[in-house]
This record gives C-alpha cells, structure tokens and sequence, in this order.
C-alpha cells in the first residue's frame, strides 16, 4: 500500500493531474464554506442584528478619535478623490452609491450620516473585523479622510434629496 | 474513472462551474484597485477582503554558483475567507538552464489576524504546510543553514528529497504616516522526527510614492506605485543555532497597483555573503477577483 503523502509526490506524469485537482477542489470548497459562512451572518433576524451591531461600532470610537478634525473639509477635490477611492475600494460592498448590498449595511443611513468625521475615520482605520469589515490602514491617512470628506458629501446631497 | 471520483455536487453543477471559470476570464474588470503591498517574501498584517479571490504568478531568476542558473515559478491563489482569515494555495515549478523544468510541489497557507482592531503592532498567526521537493528553489523563505551550494546539483537529483514541512510565521506590522514597516521571525520543522527545527527572519519596509489620490482614475499617478525594501535570511537551527552558514538577501521592491485591480511587483535581490546567490529577480503579476465566494456560493445553493 502507497504512503498517503505518496500521491502527491512531485515527481512524474500523475503530479499536475492531481495538483490541478486539488487547485479547485481546493478553491471551491473554501469559496464555498466562506460564502455559506458570511450567507449564515446574513440571515434575515441574524442579519438585521448583524446590521445594527455594524452601525454600534460607530458608539465604538474613542472620545479623542470622533473629535478629530477632517482636514480636507469642504475641499471639493478632495471630494472627488474620496470619490474615487470609495468606488475602487468601497462600493464592492456598500454599493456604488453608498446604498448598502448584502455584504455591506449603508452608509446613508441616519447612523453613519449623523456620526463626526472622526468617528467615520476611525470605523475606516479600524474596521469592524468581527462583522466582515477590514481594516483600511493600508490606506495612507490623506486617503481615508478624503474617502471621509466624499461620505460628508453624500450627507449634504441625501439632505438636500430630502427637501 | 475521472466521473467517480468527481464528488455529485460538483458532477451536477459542472455547467455552472464552466460558465464561472468562463466569467472570471472575460468579465468586465470591476474598479477595485487591489492596493497590495510590494514585499513578496515579507507579509504585512493586510489579510486579502472577505469573499474576494486573488489570483497571483511569481517569477524568480537566481543565479548559481558551481551550477545552472534557474527561473523558479509559483501560482498563488488567495482567498479572504473572512476579514480575520485568509486561506491560500501555492503551486510550485522550476526551470534550471540546461537541465528541465519541472513541478516541485505545493505550499497551504492560513493567516488568522489575532487582534480586532489597529493597534501600533498588529499580528497575524501564519501557519503553512508544504510539500516539496529538494528542487524547489522559489526562495519564498530562507531557513535555517540553506545556502546556495543547496541548489548546484541537477534536478533529477535534487527531486528525490522530498520535504514535508510545518512553518510558521508571526507577522508583525505596522503602518505609520504612509509607511509600512513588517518583521516576520519564522520557525520551521520538517515532520521527519530526526530534523530539526529551523529559523529565519523576513523584514521590510514600504511606503506609497503620494499619500494623496488624485481626483481622476489614473494608471500612473504616483499614489499607484509602492516602493521599499526587504531582507530576508537564515538564522540556523536547533542543533546550530546563529548565523554561520547561512544566507541573507537584501532586496528594493516596487509594486504597481493599476485601477484595473491588476498588480504588478518587481524585485532584484542581491546576495548578502558568500553562502548567498549573488542575485534573485524576482517578479509578479497579480489580479483580484472580488465577490468571488459569493458567485461561487451561489452556484453551489446559495441564496441570490
């Protein structure tokens, strides 16, 4: 009887039959426990939880965090910029027009539209890891807050949608 | 015989499967930029996003003493099961000049990330098994007492060692004002009983060449290109501890993330002493699939 480790030995004709096997088997079966995983969070009582604990890490942040000035405020390249980092790197998740998708709640919601520029810099920096949201300090900090000055922008267009 | 061994849910979904494999090759490229770091033997503390499926090809050129020169190769593929885990698979090859080009085996990886938030250190848990051959010359990592005169012989005799191994990895990063720096004390231990368990480190330091973005979608505008440097070597083993008869490398690398979610990385690694191969140019281009779980779950029964 072979050794197990036998099958996969890197040597001879059967190698990439079987690596090339196990590539997607491998790929399908994470993809899919991963998926079924995140589907799980998002069920419909567990989701609406799911969602309200994403807007109560906003409660989360540091005193000395939410107080920190935005420093491109009112900055309309900045907006633009923010504009443009939020559909590369954000919009995957909470739609191209910020409006939520399953994987990500919204963030015009009164929530987020109500919380300080701080507030919203540090849940970028810090994510909410538990709930599906990464860090973002790969992001140097002039890019975080003009993604920051971009979703205060949107606070100013959904109120005026609203009068 | 290849219909038997095909487990049912995937017998059945096979047009499925077809028509995914058909997206992920011609879909519209989405506007994810993949903002990946240049280090290609150090890990920051960065895991790969939820659901997103990254699809990298490696190339390293080393030169070698007392032997062929050689292209050794790996295909990664990384995917971000959760925000806090990220599972990958390597598959490994090798060109030596005037000898053959052949496969020298797998690498499964995990990263856990062990702290919630950003903190001035962040670790990750790295855990890694590998099955390799002795031909294997990617150079990912540098252990123990590896040292170039390793590589010299030919492959048909280097493939008879087989190695399986066990590595792990702390990975300690920071990022400050734009830049990145990582530290990566690696312990690794062959599972046959009688080796012993071997050290090494990987450092590096990155930061963007603009810490601001540009208003406009640009392929080569400053804040798209990461530049810095890494070394990365050997620090003995059980039974000799330290740092004779090893190797050390000290790299520049350079990545370029482009809006299309594609990256490219460059590095030219040069030989620290003279257990070292005096050059390793080292290449890559990578492409992020994101919402790839969530295609693939669908495909499988799960929810639309």
């Amino acid at each position: 009887m072979k050794a197990p480790f036998a099958l996969f030995r890197p040597a001879g004709r059967v190698g990439p039959v079987i690596i090339a096997s196990v590539v997607v088997i491998s790929i399908i079966v994470v993809s899919v426990f991963g998926t079924r995983l995140a589907m799980a969070q998002k069920e419909d009582a567990a989701g609406r939880r799911n969602r309200k604990s994403t807007y109560a890490a906003l409660a989360e942040a540091p005193e000395k965090a939410s107080e920190k000035k935005n420093p491109f405020e009112g900055d309309t390249q900045a907006v633009a910029a923010g504009g443009k980092l939020f559909e590369q790197h954000c919009a995957d998740c909470h739609g191209s027009k910020a409006g939520g998708t399953r994987q990500g709640p919204s963030l015009l919601r009164e929530e987020v539209q109500q919380a300080t520029p701080g507030t919203m810099f540090w849940i970028l920096t810090n994510g909410v890891v538990r709930r599906g949201m990464p860090v973002w300090s790969k992001l140097p900090e002039q890019e975080r807050w003009q993604i920051v000055t971009f979703l205060q922008s949107l606070k100013i267009q959904s109120v005026t949608h609203n009068q | 015989m290849v219909a038997r061994i095909i487990p049912e849910p995937i017998r059945r979904n096979f047009p499925g499967l077809i028509a995914l494999i058909f997206s992920l090759l011609f879909c519209r490229p989405s506007l994810v930029l993949a903002q990946e770091s240049p280090y290609i033997v150090t890990y920051d503390h960065y895991l790969e996003e939820p659901g997103s499926l990254e699809v990298e090809y490696f190339s390293t050129f080393g030169t070698q003493r007392g032997g062929n020169d050689f292209d050794a190769f790996w295909t990664e593929f990384e995917y971000g099961a959760t925000a806090w885990w990220t599972t990958e698979l390597y598959v490994d090859g090798q060109t030596t000049f005037n000898d053959s080009t052949i496969f020298t085996g797998f690498r499964v990886e995990n990263r856990f990330r062990l702290l919630q938030r950003e903190h001035l250190v962040n670790p990750v848990l790295y855990i890694e098994y590998e099955q390799t051959s002795g031909a294997d010359k990617i150079l990912k990592e540098v252990e123990g007492h590896d040292v170039e005169s390793d590589y010299a012989d030919s492959n048909a005799v280097l493939r008879k060692e087989h190695d399986h191994e066990l590595e792990m990895k702390l990975l300690l990063s920071s990022t400050f004002k734009g830049w990145n720096v990582a530290v990566n004390p690696i312990v690794t231990k062959n599972l046959l009983p009688s080796e012993p368990w071997e050290f090494a480190y990987a450092v590096g330091a990155s930061r963007p060449l603009a810490l601001k973005a540009s208003p406009t979608r640009c392929n080569f505008c400053l804040e798209n290109f990461i530049a810095g440097m890494e070394m990365y070597g050997g620090l003995g083993d059980t039974q000799s501890a330290g740092l004779h008869d090893t190797s050390h490398y000290l790299a520049p690398v350079v990545a370029w993330n482009l809006p299309s979610d594609w990256t490219f990385r460059l590095s030219s690694g040069f030989g620290l002493n003279d257990n070292s191969h005096r050059l390793l140019l080292r290449w890559g281009i990578s492409r992020e699939f994101s919402g790839f779980g969530e295609v693939v779950g669908r495909l499988f029964g799960g929810r639309p």
